[in-house]
């Protein structure tokens, strides 16, 4: 039986051919794994890439300037002879631009969040999500284009002794670039208070507005700490507007109305400008850019451990 | 006898109630605040840039003398940028979510590698610039070249990338991967087959989100060292090269109005690439995102 005898032999064939595929099935499935975990450590490599940049520079500066008159020194003139490198101007410039966004945001971020998670409908809420959703993807360029162009001219209009370049116009606009973190993650937190606690406060004869300040907000409280937290750690990082909009000359003042700068701005000073490789100059951004990464992991942290630790739980 | 005294009790409510109305009203209108002051930076961007907008200044070389200038070598610029993001992001950000949510067992080294990558979301930009600027620039000798700002942003936005992919790829529900082990399926031929095809939509929304950011971001590529003006194209990764955003830097601190205008102009056509990076985004997602 000539015609068994080949099914036969065919089905050898095939059986080895698809044993060896099977083989190359088990090697891609091995290797696979191995490759992915590689793309994923890649991130890993980034923060150690960070943080050994960060601190090899910063050590070579204070080889440089000592760490005493870094933190010490009241003064931040960095292009004499020899220069002068306390910390505290940059640092004071960053608090004062910080603090006018965050006493912009939180009032109104807090307004919209509350706005939006206790009194619109959703139609409402379909329109003015968006709007959020587009004021924080501008670039930050636009808007310090719109800080040095638009709202300081306008503010000197009303307060003239205001510089060209101050704290107060890169403020403001920065408070309403953070606004959108600051609404949208406080509305989830809001959003996330279960209806039955706000059907209790109104059924004892609360208004909206005394359920959504006694009850809501307090029961929220830890996610709309976390929000502002984390729109402090947006302002400190923020670059753009105040290197437009907020000049040049470190100083260790409270005012709002002359010229700052902030440690972001001095990082794109001088890397703008022809400090050599090697420099003390060079190395400063180093130095200025780990105290601000400092700043913001801090903040970070902060952020989310409160969210972690004070959720209150239904 | 009364045990309520209505009057009291009538002259209470009246001020509780215009209170929740006042304050609803106060809400609204820090709301409406956001809305005005996108409207009025529209309106001022638009009214100061439009007259500037025409085909010359798409096509030209940038120029001394704001008449002539144009944003042809930062529009390529970006193009070529975004030549090396695009598929550095996919595949690393990908990859990652693949790894973290398909094959990554639940201990403490993918606990720390999630932690890590939540916090890169939070390290400011300018800090990525000085990363890439010893790293790429100086260290792997790349100087200021198309690969070195490209890789650069490549890492600032591969945070976004990985969290997206990741929700993305948690989203694909579990009974249609143990139908496709169920055919005989291997574990890769599930991911391949079953798996990121269900989970692209949802993927390709958050990675055109996060190519956008990097199109408007300026501060890394400043630190970098990027020319704000260059006259000629790059013709390979390793040229120099200069991107819109820093060419709008460029004319927005120059004193003169008309560079301001023309600053305006380059934030009018950078804008509108964002709006449509936005809007192809919004569309897949609304088209393909499947609900299971």
């Amino acid at each position: 039986m000539p015609d068994k005898k080949e099914s036969q032999s065919i089905s050898v064939q095939k059986l080895i051919a698809e044993k060896r595929k099977k083989g190359s099935k088990k090697r891609t499935e091995k290797i696979i794994p191995f490759i992915l975990l590689l793309t994923a450590i890649v991130s890993v490599f980034t923060t150690l890439g960070i943080l050994f940049t960060l601190l090899v520079e910063t050590f070579t500066f204070f080889s440089h300037v000592s760490l005493v008159e870094f933190l010490t020194n009241n003064t931040w003139y960095p292009f004499s002879d020899p220069g002068e490198f306390g910390i505290w101007p940059l640092v004071s410039g960053t608090i004062r631009v910080t603090g006018i966004a965050i006493l912009v945001a939180v009032p109104i971020g807090l307004a919209a969040a509350i706005y939006l998670s206790e009194y619109a409908s959703d139609r409402v809420k379909r329109i003015i999500k968006p709007i959020l959703e587009v004021l924080a993807g501008i670039p930050t360029i636009v808007y310090g284009f719109f800080a040095l162009t638009f709202v300081t001219p306008v503010l000197q209009k009303l307060i003239p002794e205001l510089e060209i370049f101050n704290a107060l116009s890169p403020g403001l606009v920065m408070g309403i670039m953070i606004t959108p973190t600051i609404a949208s993650l406080s509305e989830d937190a809001m959003s996330a208070v279960p209806d039955k606690i706000r059907h209790g406060s109104l059924g004892l004869g609360a208004t909206k507005f005394e359920t959504a300040m006694k009850v809501v907000l307090p029961a929220a409280s830890s996610g709309i700490i976390a929000s502002i937290v984390l729109g402090i750690s947006r302002a400190i990082g923020e670059t753009m507007i105040v290197s437009i909009a907020g000049g040049s000359t470190p100083n260790l003042s409270f005012s709002v109305t002359s010229s700052i700068q902030t440690m972001t701005a001095y990082i794109v000073q001088v890397a703008q400008g022809d400090a050599g490789y090697g420099t003390t100059i060079y190395y400063s951004i180093y130095a200025v850019g780990f105290t601000l990464f400092l700043f913001t992991l801090v903040m970070n942290l902060l952020a989310s451990w409160i969210s972690r630790r004070i959720r209150e739980e239904y | 006898m009364k045990l309520i005294d209505e009057k009291k009790v009538t002259s209470g409510m009246k001020g509780r109630i215009f209170r929740n109305s006042l304050f609803k009203n106060i809400f609204l209108l820090a709301t409406l605040l956001c809305l005005l002051f996108l409207i009025v930076l529209f309106w001022r961007i638009l009214s100061q840039g439009l007259a500037y907008l025409d085909w010359q200044f798409l096509n030209s070389l940038p120029s001394r003398k704001p008449e002539k200038a144009g944003i042809y070598t930062a529009l390529n610029g970006t193009l070529w940028m975004m030549a090396v993001v695009v598929p550095v992001t996919m595949i690393l950000g990908i990859g990652t979510a693949i790894y973290l949510e398909e094959y990554a067992k639940k201990n403490k080294f993918t606990t720390f590698i999630q932690v890590n990558i939540s916090n890169l979301a939070g390290v400011p930009s300018v800090v990525y610039g000085l990363l890439g600027l010893t790293i790429f620039v100086r260290a792997l000798n790349l100087g200021t070249s198309v690969l070195a700002a490209g890789l650069t942003m490549s890492l600032l936005i591969l945070p976004v990338v990985i969290v997206s992919a990741q929700e993305a790829i948690r989203a694909v529900p579990n009974s249609l991967r143990e139908a496709s082990y169920g055919m005989g399926a291997t574990k890769w031929q599930t991911i391949l087959n079953v798996v990121l095809p269900a989970a692209l939509p949802g993927i390709l929304t958050g990675t055109i989100l996060a190519l956008s950011r990097a199109i408007g971001e300026t501060a890394p590529l400043v630190v970098l060292g990027i020319p704000l003006y260059l006259a000629f194209l790059p013709t390979s990764f390793l040229d120099e090269f200069t991107a819109l955003p820093m060419q709008i830097y460029n004319w927005t601190s120059r004193p003169q109005a008309e560079f301001q205008n023309l600053a305006a102009a380059g934030i009018i056509v950078l804008l509108a690439i964002l709006i449509i990076m936005n809007s192809v985004a919004i569309l897949i997602r609304n088209k393909f995102q499947k609900k299971y």
